[in-house]
């Protein structure tokens, strides 16, 4: 069973609840961390590192003796990152998308491929989760290949329930984590920029063609807007979590809620209820 | 830094790393005090700033990027050349054995268009969103919007930036202000490339000081001065104090904090700013911390 969490909005809960909903399932999953650019599962769910590696993606390398200047691999590429100068290639390694075609289009065989490092891969291990994050290097431009790395461990956990932890907004590094999985839970919160980037991540998930439903966090703050607008479209509403001030400033302080509240374990227990049944039976049914 | 000059553009970028601190609140209250500017909302994946500016669309431009593949299935003999070459997983088997393209996966390298023997792959131009000049209350704003699962690179945050740039430099207005997107990937190094200031917004929790640091490294990266402020101070004045002091430790120019108050979600939902809309300590304090940015930027 593989959960994706996502919102749109950035701040809505979506770790919030990938870490809770974590930690209140009591026996063995894993949790990825696909939120590259800002990984804060770990802040909540602590533990002990288990595994720390270096992530590479592939970029060409010139052999200038045998670069003639011809431009093809500079027509080819679509992300402007090789081009001619001074009658030889050369390489802009960060703006580079590790397609390939350049290295293999050049007629001189002039370009092999090298790593280039973008980031790290973390795992942790916190009593009942197993946390694996991707760490994105800062100045480093793309999420994608290291969410990918992140969601290749999904092989390594197949017989246990697996979370996968989207970044925010509806472009492709949310596209990709999200894809593959058997249902999209979508944090709202029903403010008025929440309820606008609610909709958008919405249509993003019925244009994947995957099952969702939605968590209401931080209900309370703000209007009814979010939920008025789901009972009307028939789109579950998974749970609501209460807002406080006490809430938020547990939240603030790195506690996980369901470790210090027992009404909130039990909110998340309801939730997984909710989920198991919708993933096993008619899930398909709400796309 | 030296005297305020008037002739050159001010650029300033509203950032958090962390999604959700109040980065577009803050460029509406920020533009409601401003004398006169230029809004961007290079939050192109997630834009909420028209919500509280009420933009009047005076010029709507679709936003084509890159390319994407698709096949021709009269023309595929099912090889599968183009399945293996392709490095992004973007290809499926149809159930006549030809193959298609997953659009929202194929990355619009082209690899697939060179190796397909039978020339069965058309690679044409992808549309990716639009992006909009408008007038507001506050003065013009550019803004746009990145469709589902598009590529977000930072081209469009860079077309937004250069017609903010072109609108102040040809009716004289002397600052521009950027809101952000969360992160510091591509489209968050694109709105801070060659901006006179970033103002981080953050909150006192512990995601938000992970984030924080991420962000003020990049800008460090760019050489750039930031501001630094702490919205809904009071859900930990304990974390605030230590942001105070990171702020120095870093390099960096702490102008203050705002109190939590409900108000701030209820002036969004009015689409006003929290300058238009509160009274007291949150307004009185939004006003202090834009007069230390104003005055030094």
């Amino acid at each position: 069973m593989k959960i994706a969490i996502a919102s749109g909005k950035g701040g809505t809960g979506k770790t919030f609840v990938s870490s809770n909903l974590a930690r209140s399932y009591k026996q063995r999953i894993a949790l990825l961390d696909c939120d590259v650019e800002e990984p804060n599962n770990k802040l909540f769910l602590k533990g002990e590192i288990v595994e720390q590696r270096r992530h590479a993606v592939l970029v060409p390398k010139l052999k200038s003796d045998l670069c003639d200047g011809c431009r093809v691999c500079q027509q080819v590429c679509e992300f402007n990152s090789i081009i001619v100068m001074g009658g030889k290639a050369m390489v802009f390694e960060d703006l580079c998308h590790s397609c390939g075609a350049c290295t293999l289009m050049c007629p001189q065989k002039a370009l092999y491929e090298v790593d280039h490092e973008i980031g790290n891969i973390i795992v942790r291990k916190s009593k009942n989760v197993e946390l694996v994050e991707g760490l994105l290097d800062v100045g480093k431009a793309l999420a994608v290949p290291l969410i990918r790395e992140v969601k290749s461990y999904i092989d390594h956990f197949k017989d246990i329930p697996i979370i996968i932890d989207s970044p925010p907004g509806t472009s492709c590094p949310m596209v990709w984590t999200i894809e593959n999985s058997d249902y999209v839970v979508l944090v709202a919160e029903s403010t008025a920029f929440g309820f606008h980037d609610f909709k958008i991540a919405l249509n993003t998930v019925k244009d994947v063609d995957l099952p969702y439903g939605v968590v209401i966090n931080k209900h309370g703050l703000g209007d009814n807007r979010v939920e008025k607008y789901c009972i009307e479209n028939n789109i579950p509403i998974l749970a609501r979590i209460p807002f406080s001030k006490e809430v938020a400033t547990s939240y603030s302080k790195g506690d996980l809620l369901v470790e210090v509240d027992p009404s909130y374990q039990k909110i998340f227990e309801q939730l997984w209820e909710e989920l198991r049944n919708r993933v096993s039976s008619g899930a398909k049914d709400e796309k | 830094m030296g005297l305020k000059m008037k002739s050159k553009v001010k650029e300033v970028v509203i950032l958090s790393g962390k999604g959700g601190t109040g980065k577009t609140t803050l460029t509406a209250a920020f533009a409601s005090l401003a004398p006169s500017l230029v809004l961007a909302d290079c939050d192109v994946d997630g834009s909420d700033l028209h919500l509280v500016a009420s933009p009047t669309i005076i010029k709507h431009s679709p936003y084509i990027e890159g390319k994407v593949a698709s096949v021709d299935p009269l023309k595929c003999t099912g090889c599968g050349l183009c399945d293996e070459a392709c490095r992004f997983d973007s290809f499926k088997v149809e159930e006549d054995g030809t193959y298609q393209v997953i659009e929202y996966k194929c990355e619009g390298c082209g690899l697939c268009v060179h190796v397909c023997p039978e020339n069965a792959i058309n690679f044409d131009e992808r549309e990716c969103g639009e992006w909009m000049v408008s007038e507001t209350r506050f003065g013009p704003m550019v803004h746009a919007n990145l469709l589902p699962a598009g590529e977000n690179s930072g081209l469009l945050v860079t077309v937004v930036r250069n017609e903010a740039r072109k609108i102040a430099e040809e009716d004289n207005y002397d600052l521009i202000l950027i809101d952000g997107p969360p992160g510091i990937g591509c489209p968050v190094i694109s709105s801070v490339t060659g901006t006179s200031a970033v103002i981080l917004v953050t909150e006192p929790t512990v995601s938000g000081i992970h984030d924080l640091k991420r962000v003020a490294a990049l800008a460090d990266n760019f050489k750039i001065k930031a501001y630094i402020v702490v919205n809904r101070s009071t859900v930990n004045e304990q974390l605030t104090k230590e942001i105070e002091v990171l702020s120095e430790e870093l390099g960096h120019k702490f102008v203050g904090t705002i109190p939590f108050d409900n108000k701030m979600v209820h002036s969004q939902l009015e689409g006003k700013s929290a300058i238009e809309f509160i009274s007291g300590e949150v307004k009185e304090s939004i006003e202090r911390i834009w007069e230390r940015i104003w005055q030094t930027l």
